[in-house]
């Protein structure tokens, strides 16, 4: 898991804070098809593989998952400051747009074209989420576990969430623990 | 359209407190507390009108950045409701630095004990073998958000539109901002 001394990595406290400014600002709709297109494919700081493990750690526990994420990359290259970088690279800015967009949307919020285009936005953030869902599915051609099984859970977990609408706590307990129960027995050392 | 309230120390204080244990609960995100803030800020202390509750979460997750800053926005708005600026940044840090502050000490103190002992066996069964149902949980996030209160007969070409941008992005470099560009446009102009 350590970076190898060869790795692009983030430059400095400053290049985190923006890297991750600039990337909030893109995320309309959920920023984490963009943390995952800007951190794994274009500045190559994590791989998939790490990516998945980390947004793991993220996912389960409390707090906003993005934010999770930004903070244990963060940590990772910096420690502590780093973290906070991350932290307030993926607030601060977006925080002060929000309020301004909250300060004008009575204006707008009756025309027809700004309700369209926010439909509109919605349906592709959607789509983005689950293309990045499929991408990271990649990884798992890695995994210590043969490839059959580790499809196996993903398919019965998008039925159990998606279809059948299971409370998404029920699916994590169970799946995760199965998950986590062979691929313990399959590390065996 | 805003209630006019009186907040004294002791409700910030309250309000940060209670924000800070909705932190402890949002596994899942932030997201996953608003039935509880919606109790607090809406019913039990009325600083909050349905709307103003509402419409935070609709522009937080219209607007760019991640959509836990719908915090920030319910209190900005308490603070406007009680009649000044200088009070709506007060609320809008309180209930951001309450929201994220016991998440974040938690993960980072988590994060920081499980990559000190990443070779342990269980710290990496956990890691590795959470993986494909958190590759499950991601598409059907997207199925979910996809398919929310939409009937298919006449919202098809919303359909349409997410299964396309979902081709786009997983097999193509196009950047995402072009795809929700196109995305706005099309709503806009009535296609979907």
């Amino acid at each position: 898991m350590n970076p190898a001394p060869d790795r692009p990595r983030p430059q400095s406290l400053t290049d985190l804070f923006v890297s991750f400014t600039i990337l909030a600002l893109q995320g309309f709709g959920g920023v984490l098809p963009v943390v995952q297109r800007e951190v794994v494919e274009r500045k190559r700081w994590m791989t998939p593989e790490e990516f998945v493990e980390e947004w793991a750690v993220a996912q389960t526990m409390p707090g906003p998952n993005v934010v999770n994420l930004a903070l244990v990359i963060g940590n990772r290259y910096f420690g502590l400051p780093g973290a906070l970088s991350a932290l307030l690279g993926m607030l601060l800015l977006p925080m002060l747009v929000v309020i301004g967009l909250a300060s004008v949307y009575h204006h707008f919020s009756n025309l027809d074209a700004v309700a369209g285009a926010l439909r509109g936005m919605a349906a592709v953030a959607a789509g983005m989420i689950a293309a990045t869902g499929i991408k990271l599915a990649v990884t798992l051609n890695r995994h210590p576990l043969p490839l059959p099984l580790t499809l196996g859970i993903t398919v019965v977990s998008v039925i159990c969430i998606a279809g059948l609408r299971m409370p998404m706590l029920t699916v994590l307990a169970i799946l995760g623990t199965l998950g986590c129960v062979l691929t313990y027995r399959a590390l065996k050392p | 359209m805003s209630a006019y309230i009186v907040l004294s120390w002791h409700d910030w204080l309250d309000l940060f407190v209670h924000y800070m244990l909705l932190s402890f609960m949002s596994v899942g995100g932030a997201i996953s507390t608003t039935p509880e803030m919606h109790r607090y800020l809406v019913e039990q202390h009325g600083w909050l009108t349905q709307t103003q509750f509402n419409d935070a979460i609709a522009i937080a997750q219209a607007a760019p950045g991640p959509n836990v800053l719908f915090s920030a926005l319910m209190g900005w708005a308490v603070g406007l409701n009680t009649g000044s600026y200088a009070a709506a940044i007060l609320g809008a840090v309180i209930t951001m630095v309450g929201i994220m502050l016991p998440s974040s000490v938690l993960v980072l103190v988590t994060t920081a004990w499980s990559h000190r002992n990443r070779e342990l066996r269980g710290v990496r069964a956990f890691k590795q073998g959470m993986a494909p149902l958190v590759i499950g949980m991601l598409v059907s996030t997207g199925i979910i958000l996809g398919s929310a209160n939409r009937n298919p007969a006449t919202d098809w070409p919303l359909w349409a539109l997410s299964v396309a941008s979902c081709l786009l992005i997983w097999r193509t470099r196009i950047h995402i901002l072009w795809v929700l560009a196109a995305g706005a446009i099309a709503g806009a102009l009535g296609l979907v």
